[in-house]
C-alpha cells in the first residue's frame, strides 16, 4: 500500500496488512513515521525514543 | 559497436574516459592519443587499467577515423585542435572549456585569450542530459560543462524562478581537478592539508552556470583535502517553503537516472557528500530552507559526472543506447 509522507510528500510503501503503531521510514527524507490510523490509513511523525527511567 | 577514440588520453579525464569505455559493452576503443606518451602502454600511465586493455598511446598525427572522438585536451589548446580533427569523427564530445561559452567576449574574459575558432562556438550542444536530452540525440558537437559548473547547474536550475537572481556558489574541489601535470601548487607538501581558496572571485565556471540557469551566479572555489570530488553550496533567497522546493526538485529529477535528491532528516549522510560518489556517475542534490534563505547543495565525482561519465552518458544518448550503459557503478561505502 502506498501512502504519502506527512513531512516531505514522498511515497511511503507499507506492507499489508497494515498494523496500528507500525513504524515505517520515508525513503526520500528518512523521517521515521508511525501508523496512527487504519480506516483510513494515516501516518504521522514517529515520536523520538523517550527515556522511561527504568519504570 | 561504436568506434571511439580519446585525445588527451594520458590525463586524468582521459584516463577516466578509458576506464569507462573499456567497460562499456558497445564501445570499441580505436585510439588513445597522447602527445607525451606515444608508443607507451596505456596501463603504464593508468595502472588501474592493467589486464583491462593492451592499448598503446598513439601520436596525435596518427589519429584515424572513428565514430566518436572525445577531446580531453587542455583549455585554450582544444580550440586550435578541433578544426583539424573534426573531419575524422562523426561526433566530437569535448571536455575542455573551449566550447562551453557561445560568446567570444565572455570566453576571453574568463580564459584570458581570444577564441581561435569562433565560428564553431554556436554549434555545440551542452553535455547536460538533464537539460538537453533531445538536442543531444542529434548533436554532432557536444561540450561537457566543467565539474563544478555541472554540480551548480543541477543544484540551481530547478530553483530558477523561485529564487532571486543573485546566487553565491561556494565550491570545493579535490586535487584531480587540477589535472595530471606537476606544478608548484600541486606538490604534496603544498597541497596536503590545505584548504586553498584558489578562485575567490570570478571562477570561470560561473559563466557556464549563469548561462544555463539564467541566474546571476558568483562562484568562489576552494581546493580541499581530497583527490576526487566536488561539492557546491549555493546560497540564494526566496519565499518558497521546503515542500515547494522538494516538489520542484522531484519534478525535475524524479525520472533522471543520475540525479538523486538527498535531503534527509536523519542519519550521518543527510546532504550530498562527494565522498560517497567516487567513481559513480551520480550527482546528488539537496537543500535546506530557513525563512527566505534557501541553500542548495550538490556533489559529484569531478572526473565522472563532472567530466568523463557525463561524456559517456552523452555518447549513449547520441547513439541511441540506454543512457545508463557502462555507467552502473553504484559507488563504495565505506570508502
Amino acid at each position: 500500500m502506498s501512502q504519502t509522507c506527512p513531512e516531505c510528500e514522498g511515497p511511503v510503501e507499507l506492507a499489508e496488512p497494515v498494523r496500528l503503531s507500525e513504524i515505517a521510514q520515508c525513503a526520500d527524507c528518512s523521517s521515521e513515521l508511525e501508523v496512527v490510523g487504519l480506516d483510513p490509513v494515516a501516518l504521522a511523525l514517529a515520536p523520538e525514543i523517550e527515556e522511561d527511567w527504568g519504570e | 559497436m561504436i568506434r571511439a577514440s580519446v585525445m588527451g588520453a594520458a590525463g586524468y579525464l582521459g584516463g577516466e574516459l578509458l576506464r569507462l569505455l573499456v567497460g562499456h559493452p558497445e564501445v570499441e576503443i580505436v585510439q588513445a592519443v597522447s602527445t607525451r606518451f606515444p608508443g607507451r602502454r596505456v596501463d603504464s600511465v593508468h595502472p588501474n587499467l592493467r589486464a583491462q586493455t593492451d592499448l598503446v598511446f598513439s601520436a596525435a598525427d596518427d589519429l584515424t577515423g572513428c565514430d566518436v572522438l572525445f577531446l580531453a585536451t587542455p583549455h585554450r589548446t582544444t580550440m586550435t585542435l578541433l578544426p583539424g580533427v573534426r573531419p575524422r569523427a562523426g561526433t566530437v564530445i569535448d571536455l575542455s572549456g573551449d566550447f562551453r561559452l557561445p560568446d567570444t567576449a565572455v570566453y576571453e574574459r574568463y580564459y584570458g585569450v581570444p577564441h581561435t575558432a569562433p565560428g564553431l562556438l554556436g554549434e555545440f550542444v551542452p553535455g547536460v542530459p538533464e537539460m538537453f536530452r533531445d538536442e543531444l540525440a542529434k548533436a554532432d558537437l557536444i561540450s561537457v560543462p566543467g565539474c563544478m559548473a555541472t554540480a551548480a547547474i543541477l543544484a540551481l536550475r530547478p530553483l530558477a524562478g523561485l529564487v532571486g537572481q543573485d546566487v553565491q556558489i561556494d565550491a570545493r574541489t579535490g586535487s584531480s581537478g587540477s589535472g595530471a601535470m606537476a606544478g608548484d601548487g600541486n606538490l604534496h607538501a603544498e597541497r596536503s592539508g590545505a584548504m586553498r581558496v584558489f578562485a575567490p572571485v570570478r571562477h570561470r565556471h560561473e559563466a557556464e552556470v549563469s548561462r544555463l540557469t539564467g541566474l546571476n551566479a558568483r562562484m568562489t572555489a576552494t581546493g580541499v583535502e581530497a583527490v576526487r570530488g566536488v561539492q557546491v553550496v549555493c546560497h540564494a533567497t526566496g519565499t518558497a517553503d521546503e515542500r515547494t522546493i522538494r516538489r520542484v526538485y522531484r519534478e525535475h529529477y524524479g525520472d533522471e537516472p543520475f540525479v538523486r535528491i538527498v535531503a534527509h532528516r536523519k542519519g550521518a549522510h543527510r546532504l550530498p557528500d562527494p565522498k560517497l560518489l567516487s567513481g559513480t556517475n551520480y550527482c546528488d542534490v539537496g537543500f535546506a530552507v530557513d525563512g527566505e534563505r534557501i541553500t542548495a547543495i550538490a556533489a559529484l565525482d569531478n572526473l565522472v559526472k563532472g567530466g568523463a561519465g557525463a561524456a559517456v552518458q552523452c555518447l549513449n544518448i547520441r547513439t541511441g543506447r540506454p543512457e545508463t550503459l557502462g555507467l552502473g557503478f553504484p559507488g563504495l561505502h565505506p570508502v
